[in-house]
């Protein structure tokens, strides 16, 4: 009953709650190392638990909503035909190694960042690029996300894998969403909207702020494009000024009905239940690691060994 | 004709299966003319595929936006005749991939036609989709050469991907052909 009720406020706290971090789920984080059986009334009060007495005594760990944002490329793709438990499960424990050994902060599609990789064939050993991630998505060790910048007026893109050993260092210059999900529409768009300088200082956060979100609106060029963007339902572009034609053909092949499709999103996505589980596997290695570093950088730099 | 013989064919008219012997010619007649409604509503259907404009039959898929004949392409150094070729507007072509494939990728050299005449190219960067941690650009970028592959121009004003630096020491043949004079010409390397 408590779980069904825990997975009822988990679905609605992703409504409500969309990347707000209280002070809360960072306090949570000790508790992780002793645990201790809260009482009935604490599992109810909210989400952030992280431990809750089931009915039968046991303890169940619940991480936090926002995780599902946070490490999307922890889901395993959702296709039935490629499922495998012991697969998935071996995957996330490989993963959780490779964090141990290099930092991949959070990000969202619309932050700047900067990815420095091992290179044989510059002079140095090591690249770096800046950009602005336009396209995130795989899962499990095969995650990647998509970098686009215009250096002297010519635009590049680049596709990284999250979990390659040939990445060095990852680092968020500036940590921001936009307000869609993919911005394949950066390449159709005027170069400033893409420029960034490649001596971008990053930028500082407070610690379990919002993540804020950047309302621009991008201005495109004229046709023709790469895709018809018009089709697509973007909030992130300027009017198209296109004949109304466009917007009636549009209109024709819409499928409003998808978002009514129950079983189209069964398909598509991973149950909340089952994501729930996963998270839950990852939660307190990830916390710790994330512990380990914020120790580490107070401490400063020069005490690495 | 009485009212409830006219009701009758009346019914017929609607519902073929109520056979009279005063309706049947009538019957007979309204079927032959529904058999060729149906029929011409058919080829009208048929012929609705083509002559609407939405179903016509273009491909719909993205463009694979590779290198093959007649290519335009986008010279980035600054040789003069590549400069003109691309002020005025008229961007070479290419003509000819020199590999087996006859499709172009990093570091592949190309005949161009510009300006009428025919000139040897190397790609240094790509539009089509690329492996992780190559650079994909927004246009298809070349580098005029000479034949014995030094360079026509002495810069190159865009970042050149840097696995070309080990691709076009591969290519090279020594006392033949060197490519690697293109590569002391690039401003950046991404």
């Amino acid at each position: 009953m408590l779980r069904s009720l825990v997975s009822q406020t988990f679905r609605q706290g992703l409504v409500h709650s969309f990347f707000r971090r209280n002070a809360a789920s960072l306090s949570e984080s000790v508790v992780v190392q002793n645990p201790v059986e809260t009482s009935e009334e604490a599992g109810e009060k909210s989400v952030s638990n992280q431990k809750n007495s089931d009915e039968s005594g046991t303890t169940v760990v619940v991480a936090p909503p926002e995780f599902r944002f946070m490490y999307p490329e922890f889901l395993p793709d959702p296709k039935m035909e490629r499922r495998n438990k012991l697969k998935e499960k071996l995957e996330r424990m490989d993963m959780l190694q490779r964090r141990s050994v290099i930092e991949i902060p959070e990000f969202y599609t619309g932050s700047i960042m900067a990815v420095t990789v091992a290179d044989s064939n510059s002079p140095n050993k090591f690249a770096r690029f800046v950009g602005i991630c336009i396209q995130r998505g795989g899962s499990g060790l095969r995650a990647w996300f998509i970098l686009r910048n215009v250096v002297d007026r010519q635009g590049v893109e680049i596709l990284y894998e999250m979990y390659c050993p040939l990445i060095q260092k990852i680092e968020v210059l500036r940590l921001e969403r936009r307000l869609d999900e993919s911005l394949l529409y950066l390449r159709d768009a005027l170069p400033e909207y893409s420029t960034f300088p490649f001596e971008m200082e990053p930028e500082r956060r407070l610690n379990n702020s919002v993540v804020p979100l950047n309302p621009i609106k991008v201005k495109l060029r004229p046709r023709p494009w790469l895709e018809r963007w018009e089709r697509q339902d973007l909030q992130g572009v300027q009017d198209l000024n296109l004949p109304q034609r466009f917007y009636d053909r549009a209109k024709e092949v819409a499928k409003p009905w998808e978002k009514y499709d129950l079983m189209l999103q069964y398909r598509k996505t991973i149950p909340a239940e089952e994501q729930e589980k996963i998270y839950a596997e990852v939660h307190s290695q990830l916390q710790q690691q994330d512990l380990k570093r914020k120790i580490r950088r107070r401490r400063g730099p020069n005490s690495e060994q | 004709m009485t009212t409830s013989a006219s009701r009758r064919m009346l019914l017929s008219n609607f519902n073929p299966d109520t056979r009279s012997e005063v309706s049947s010619s009538f019957y007979q007649r309204t079927r032959t003319f529904k058999a060729i409604m149906a029929f011409s509503v058919q080829n009208f259907a048929r012929i609705m595929q083509f002559s609407v404009p939405f179903s016509r039959s273009f491909h719909q898929c993205q463009p694979l936006n590779q290198i093959q004949l007649l290519t335009r392409l986008r010279v980035v150094d600054n040789s003069p005749i590549g400069k003109e070729a691309m002020i005025e507007g008229r961007p070479p072509k290419c003509i000819h991939v020199y590999n087996p494939t006859r499709i172009g990728r990093i570091g592949d050299k190309v005949l161009v036609a510009i300006k009428g005449q025919k000139k040897k190219a190397v790609i240094v960067g790509l539009k089509q989709k690329q492996s992780p941690f190559i650079p994909k650009f927004d246009s298809n970028n070349i580098v005029l050469i000479e034949d014995n592959g030094s360079p026509i121009g002495t810069r190159i004003h865009v970042p050149v991907p840097s696995i070309l630096r080990k691709i076009l020491k591969e290519r090279s043949v020594a006392k033949k052909i060197d490519f690697t004079k293109l590569l002391s010409i690039c401003t950046k390397f991404v």
